[in-house]
């Protein structure tokens, strides 16, 4: 089996519209959530979203890029640019045909979707643009990836809800870990905070007004966010060969299922993904320095996820940190593993903990290090990364310092 | 604005030309538009006469609507401007 290490990586969320950014925010615990700016969000009960603002995609693609890239495809290039250059690599010959690209997406062109719908629905017009079909189709971000950098491997789109970026993540990495791919660019996108997104989440009463305070006692919602983050994970005697900048290694994965609820977490799934994990990583739980939490902020949630860390690492679960940074940059849903693992990065290469900000009153059913509303300095060997999605589907990262 | 005019600039939009770099004889294929190019620039036309174009782009030459040159879909235009209002 080959080892897999991260050689590049991209981002834009409500924190920042790069890395550097992102996790200089993550370290001030500064939180990007903030009132909604939309068409209609007078009729919205929910008016908090963690958006990208200050961003048009207008000034840095053309006329017709813009055409065909909705708004998660537009994150998804800018983050994927960024990760691209940092790692240094382009793709030619055999590199191109047998690296590709696997991204996580859960709702696809909602803009898209959201301002077509109007048209014929409301406008009553009868006739959409022609290219509304492969601006909204899930995998046109990674398809466009592909075609921006030459990748001609394996490439598709991963979709389960709140889990597809880690579900895509450890796609790639088994592919690069199996020797099938040299190289994969992977992460994920979404940008669901659409009149219609936002509308549709609010029906399922999940949602806070207010503002999402993972593990925290009166904790009363999760709170959406937008953006994308972009890995480049290549197969690590590959990257020494040729000196590249590793950011951290990969070095397992786990991926279960609850069979048992469509919203509704279940802490066995939970921690049947987590020891997985372990397991295949080939580590000790007394080795695990840091989780990045699901830690949506809603009731079943946290205390579920808390109650399977606690169970997976037994006493070691009280010497362990475990954060949620959807506190500060919303929950991205389809993408949120990808900007997440950044925070893993941040943990096992620079010694930082991302907080859980927002925190105001312990919950005895939450009773673990959250690493409340500050950063904190840490030596962390290995990181893991939970996303636990709404149909029961798990994936569970783990990363090594190296 | 004619229709003359206006197709030229909606055809000239899509290729990124100046409307004067656009002749009259030039067919599609010179000016640098492909397929997903024709079907962007009817949507336009369409748009913009408020009419409805016969084209399918899985069969485009079967069409009554004669995309050879700039000249022919000026015409074929000007033809559905005058049986649809």
């Amino acid at each position: 089996m080959k080892r897999v290490v991260i050689t590049g990586a991209g981002t834009i969320n409500a924190l920042g519209q790069n890395v550097t950014e992102t996790l200089a925010a993550m370290r001030e615990g500064r939180c990007g959530i903030g009132e909604l700016e939309m068409r209609d969000v007078d009729r919205l009960a929910v008016k908090i979203g963690a958006q990208v603002k200050g961003f048009e995609g207008e000034h840095i693609f053309n006329r017709q890029q813009m055409a065909l890239f909705d708004r998660f495809t537009q994150f998804t290039l800018v983050a994927a640019r960024e990760a691209m250059a940092q790692s240094g690599l382009s793709f030619s010959g055999e590199l191109s045909a047998k690296s590709g690209v696997v991204l996580g997406n859960s709702g696809g062109g909602m803009q898209t979707l959201d301002e077509n719908y109007r048209t014929v629905y409301e406008d009553g017009k009868n006739r959409v643009h022609p290219f509304v079909v492969p601006k909204l189709m899930n995998n046109a971000a990674a398809s466009h990836v592909s075609m921006e950098f030459n990748l001609k491997g394996p490439s598709f789109t991963v979709a389960s809800a709140c889990a597809s970026s880690n579900h895509a993540m450890a796609q790639a990495f088994q592919m690069v870990r199996s020797g099938t791919a040299p190289v994969m660019i992977t992460g994920g996108a979404e940008s669901m905070l659409c009149f219609g997104g936002v509308k549709a989440w609010e029906g399922l009463r999940v949602m806070s007004k207010d503002a999402c305070r993972p593990f925290s006692a009166n904790r009363n919602g999760m709170v959406q966010g937008e953006g994308a983050g972009v890995f480049v994970f290549e197969e690590m005697e590959h990257a020494r060969k040729r000196g590249a900048e590793i950011l951290a290694e990969v070095i397992g994965f786990a991926m279960s299922s609850d069979a048992a609820d469509i919203v509704m977490p279940s802490k066995q799934g939970a921690a049947r993904a987590i020891s997985g994990a372990l397991q295949d990583a080939g580590v000790n739980r007394d080795e695990v320095g840091y989780i990045n939490a699901h830690g949506t902020g809603t009731a079943a949630n946290d205390k579920t996820e808390c109650s399977a860390v606690a169970d997976v690492f037994g006493p070691h679960a009280d010497r362990l940190m475990i954060s949620s940074t959807k506190s500060m940059h919303g929950h991205l849903i389809g993408g949120t593993g990808a900007v997440e693992l950044l925070a893993c990065i941040m943990a096992v290469r620079d010694g930082v903990i991302a907080p859980t900000i927002g925190y105001e009153e312990p919950d005895p059913e939450c009773a673990l290090d959250v690493v409340p509303n500050e950063a904190r300095d840490a030596d962390v060997d290995v990181a893991l990364s939970n996303a636990f999605a709404f149909g029961g589907l798990n994936a569970v990262l783990a990363l090594r310092r190296i | 604005m004619s229709v003359k005019d206006k197709v030229i600039e909606i055809i000239a939009e899509q290729a990124v030309l100046e409307p004067s770099d656009v002749k009259l004889d030039n067919t599609l294929e010179d000016l640098g538009i492909d397929s997903l190019g024709l079907v962007e620039s009817i949507f336009a036309i369409e748009e913009a006469f408020d009419i409805s174009v016969p084209f399918n782009a899985n069969e485009p030459t079967e069409s009554d609507f004669d995309i050879s040159s700039v000249a022919s879909i000026i015409a074929g235009i000007e033809k559905l401007i005058a049986e649809q209002s």
